[in-house]
């Protein structure tokens, strides 16, 4: 599964999936042991959503919202700085194996709907809008549901699992039915 | 409850949030997940990468984390089953996830990748997010109550001892792998594997 270009394990851009899942599982087991949190990233959006709020509806308009008040606080803590270390964690794995690089349309897209920059950038927009209201609306995404709760056998997390993937192979093909084979 | 192990508390949990959030960034990118092909493809059936990560780290995590629990050394952190909003919520994602072509934790790995569709990605959930805090109090009110059956885990709604069911996720992670590995079709786009 390991690329044969490098035998570096920091520069191989792709390690084996089974590899990297067993880590996140291990990286579970610190984070409930040692900080008592499970991983989770929709709400730390939630979060700096709030903070983004406070120029449009003032500090006070934020205070006032029960979401941000009781749920989402927009503050630096645990959970918001975990969303920053994913940024960063990226950042520096790709860096370090050669493998960030600036791109806008993926291949995949360009296929399909062309090599519009504005197409890709509106509906990539659009998509995060409705992707972070159901993460909210389910209370977790693919970390907090997908991973920490269906590892605690959560009925939520499997009900969202199960759900969201019926959902996306359905959207995908109908969006992508009429590829390229 | 307080754990034994449960040492970092206080400001040290902000520090903690930041080291954990940058291995996992750096686990999602190694993984291949921050691309938007391995994405895609996995929902088209060309590509289970995803599945793959996910499902071996329910099982490492959960294995884990239920000894741990068995110990009194973790304690379990489990959302309520809002069932209407649950399900209503993972439609949404999973239409969400196949057009931003990543999901929220990917999503912001990738801007770190230097994908700037996932940025663009970022703004809405910047937006959607406030949507969601803005319609949250009539959201509690009509959506959150119907079919709400509480904080349960699976052998509380339906029976039968802990390790059987953990020893039936082992299982059924190594029928899929084994299924998903048989079945290989050459994903759409470039370069993706697993």
């Amino acid at each position: 599964m390991i690329s044969p270009t490098s035998l570096s394990p920091i520069k191989t851009h792709r390690w084996n999936p089974y590899l990297v899942g067993a880590l996140i599982g291990v990286l579970s087991i610190l984070t409930f042991s040692l900080a008592d949190k499970p991983i989770g990233i929709s709400t730390g959006i939630a979060q700096a959503a709030g903070a983004c709020a406070v120029p449009v509806m003032g500090a006070e308009g934020v205070a006032a919202n029960t979401y941000w008040a009781k749920k989402a606080v927009p503050a630096w803590d645990y959970g918001s700085l975990f969303v920053v270390g994913s940024f960063l964690g990226a950042l520096i794995s790709s860096l370090m194996s050669r493998s960030f690089k600036v791109e806008t349309v993926p291949t995949v897209w360009r296929d399909r709907f062309g090599p519009s920059v504005a197409k890709r950038l509106t509906a990539a927009f659009l998509g995060g809008v409705v992707i972070i209201f159901g993460a909210r609306l389910a209370d977790g995404c693919t970390s907090g549901h997908g991973i920490s709760g269906s590892l605690q056998l959560a009925v939520s997390s499997w009900t969202f699992f199960l759900v969201m993937f019926a959902s996306g192979i359905a959207t995908a093909f109908v969006i992508f039915r009429r590829r390229r084979a | 409850m307080h754990t034994a192990f449960a040492f970092i508390t206080g400001p040290g949990l902000l520090w903690a949030g930041l080291l954990f959030g940058i291995i996992f960034g750096m686990l999602l990118h190694r993984g291949g997940v921050t691309d938007y092909h391995v994405i895609v493809n996995q929902f088209l059936f060309r590509d289970f990468t995803v599945l793959k990560v996910m499902l071996t780290a329910i099982v490492v995590g959960g294995v884990g984390i239920f000894i741990l629990h068995g110990h009194q050394l973790a304690n379990f952190h489990i959302k309520s089953a809002t069932m209407l909003a649950v399900v209503l919520g993972a439609l949404l994602f999973g239409i969400g996830m196949v057009i931003y072509g990543y999901c929220p934790g990917t999503g912001i790995a990738a801007i770190g990748t230097g994908k700037l569709d996932a940025l663009a990605g970022f703004f809405g959930m910047i937006a959607g997010a406030g949507a969601y805090a803005v319609s949250y109090d009539w959201i509690a009110a009509n959506i959150l109550p119907v079919a709400d059956l509480g904080k349960k885990r699976l052998p509380q709604l339906f029976g039968g001892p802990e390790w059987v069911w953990y020893a039936g996720l082992a299982l059924m992670a190594l029928v899929v792998f084994t299924l998903v590995n048989r079945f290989h079709r050459h994903p759409i786009g470039c370069c993706t594997q697993g």
